[in-house]
């Protein structure tokens, strides 16, 4: 395994609900990955285990509270945090989204839409190339969720990110739930996006369940949910996208109605099955850490 | 037609408040304005604010059920965002919010509760540091002993309620804890990986505070004895100390 990459299987998110059963269970799982605002306090049980874990495992850092999409300027502090726990953990890999979710001294705990446009893309390759100089290191941007479009936006979102990735050198997190819930809210098709989605940046790929209602109209509305199974559709969709990409460390998020860890690595399995389908002799790719 | 960019804080100020209108210029895929789109956005800060405090106050919900739970937690989400991105932080003064919630004066303790789930979720986090055993104390010359000040443990905290609210919360972790009606000090600490919370006699919590405020022991002995004569300081101190209250014994 190289140690500077995750490797090209399926991880988990890391739930403090499951701590006990990794270590003594010790699963064979690729990696897993936790989010970095949770592990932002002093010390106490999420560092030691933390610790633990990534003795054994290698780590996936995502943040959700950088809002590298936001208007005002990124919080130092936040990114001097995220500083630290890079230096404490060295993880494999740091992700953030292409979403806002703080304005002024506001926190809203959601990641929220921006629209697509010459000034917002500067001000993103801005915060960007700010991050990855803050941290000492490349990240990688995920693809949002969203349920709304601004009437401003004169960029599609696949040049959008494109552009980010192409200007700052970052890679890209290709959230293929994402790729589902937007494409179905906004009247795409997902296989499309995959197709056009610049594969050669991706250095991980997310997957999770979804939740359904219907908007105003009556037309089905997909909300990114993370609190089931990875649905079929979006499997399909995955598998899809490894025909382009080539086997990517795979994360399955799984963050409401966590449920006993052995589900989990059951979708785990499921997950590095498929990227085995996809891992052709002579075909190892190279990937973006 | 022009399409004038929509502010984040025009953005935020219709996420807050679901009287106003969703902000012109956010549209869905139709060119309308959709407000049951703009609203998934509405209840994902909603909802996510009320899954924070439910699972940071486990035993209030408890206490309360669900459904009552859920209801007050929303009215304070309403307002009180998060100054940080950091949730853990988030809630901090939901126990005073509850103190003020006249519907939820029917359970009187659940302010107090709620403080001691306050305590014990910052005692969770709190840095690592050793616990000051006995007998680190004990190694001083015991004519200095009453200028020693000890220092606070970063995951000490301190409770005192009416109610006998370490009891009520050791009961929801382990059935068959007892609960005796009447007043009780609470000590919160982390002398190792997991927190601890332990109801302590009234004198020992007194005796604690003026230890924790940074008074030396002899000044503190004397002002416990002084409202507590039958302060036993010899057991009071071991037992802070087994508690992992302190972490580290200065002398000036």
């Amino acid at each position: 395994m190289d140690a500077q990459r995750l490797p090209c299987r399926a991880g988990l998110g890391l739930k403090p609900q499951h701590y006990a059963d990794i270590l003594d269970g010790k699963p064979d799982i690729g990696f897993f990955e936790v989010h970095a605002e949770n592990y932002m306090g002093a010390g106490g049980p999420p560092h030691r285990y933390l610790a633990a874990i990534v003795e054994r495992y290698p780590l996936s850092l995502h943040g959700v509270g950088l809002s590298i999409g936001g208007e005002g300027a990124l919080n130092g502090d936040h990114l001097h945090r995220l500083r630290g726990l890079i230096d404490r953990y060295q993880p494999q890999s740091f992700s953030e989204h292409l979403a806002w979710s703080s304005h002024g001294e506001t926190s809203l705990n959601d990641l929220l839409p921006l629209p697509y446009t010459e000034a917002t893309l500067d001000r993103v390759v801005a915060h960007v190339d700010t991050v990855q100089q803050a941290l000492g290191r490349s990240m990688l941007l995920e693809n949002p969720s969203t349920y709304v479009l601004f009437a401003e936006s004169t960029i599609d979102e696949i040049d959008f990110l494109a552009a980010i990735a192409q200007r700052t050198g970052c890679g890209l997190l290709l959230d293929v739930n994402n790729v589902m819930v937007s494409s179905v809210n906004h009247g795409l098709d997902p296989y499309t996006y995959i197709d056009r989605f610049p594969v050669q940046a991706v250095g991980e790929i997310h997957l999770a369940g979804y939740d359904e209602t219907t908007d105003a109209a009556g037309e089905r509305l997909l909300i990114d949910a993370h609190g089931s199974r990875v649905s079929p559709d979006v499997f399909a969709l995955f598998r899809h996208a490894l025909g382009r990409t080539g086997p990517v460390p795979t994360l399955v998020e799984w963050d409401n109605n966590v449920p006993a860890f052995a589900v989990l690595a059951d979708e785990a399995r499921i997950v590095d099955l498929a990227i085995a389908e996809a891992r052709a002799p002579g075909d190892r790719r190279e990937r973006v850490a | 037609m022009t399409n004038p960019p929509v502010g984040q804080s025009d953005f935020v100020a219709a996420l807050v408040d679901p009287a106003k209108a969703v902000p012109p210029g956010i549209i869905s895929h139709r060119g309308d304005s959709d407000a049951k789109r703009f609203a998934v956005y509405r209840n994902n800060v909603h909802v996510g604010l009320v899954g924070v405090l439910a699972a940071k106050y486990p035993v209030c919900r408890q206490l309360v059920g669900e459904a009552f739970f859920t209801a007050m937690a929303r009215l304070y989400v309403a307002d009180h965002k998060p100054f940080s991105p950091i949730m853990m932080l988030y809630g901090a003064d939901f126990c005073d919010f509850i103190g003020g919630f006249a519907p939820a004066q029917s359970v009187p303790y659940l302010g107090d509760m709620a403080a001691l789930e306050e305590a014990w979720s910052v005692a969770y986090h709190a840095a690592d540091d050793s616990p000051l055993a006995l007998a680190e104390i004990a190694a001083f010359d015991p004519e200095v002993l009453p200028d020693l000040t000890l220092t606070r443990h970063p995951a000490t905290g301190l409770l005192r309620s009416a109610h006998p609210i370490g009891s009520i919360w050791s009961a929801h972790q382990a059935p068959g804890v007892p609960v005796r009606p009447g007043a009780e000090a609470v000590l919160i600490t982390r002398p190792t990986l997991d927190v601890k919370v332990t109801a302590i006699p009234v004198a020992d919590a007194a005796f604690a505070q003026d230890l924790l405020q940074g008074l030396p022991i002899g000044e503190a002995v004397e002002r416990t004895l002084a409202h507590h004569s039958g302060f036993d300081f010899g057991r009071a101190i071991a037992g802070l100390c087994s508690l992992g209250a302190f972490s580290q014994a200065v002398l000036p």
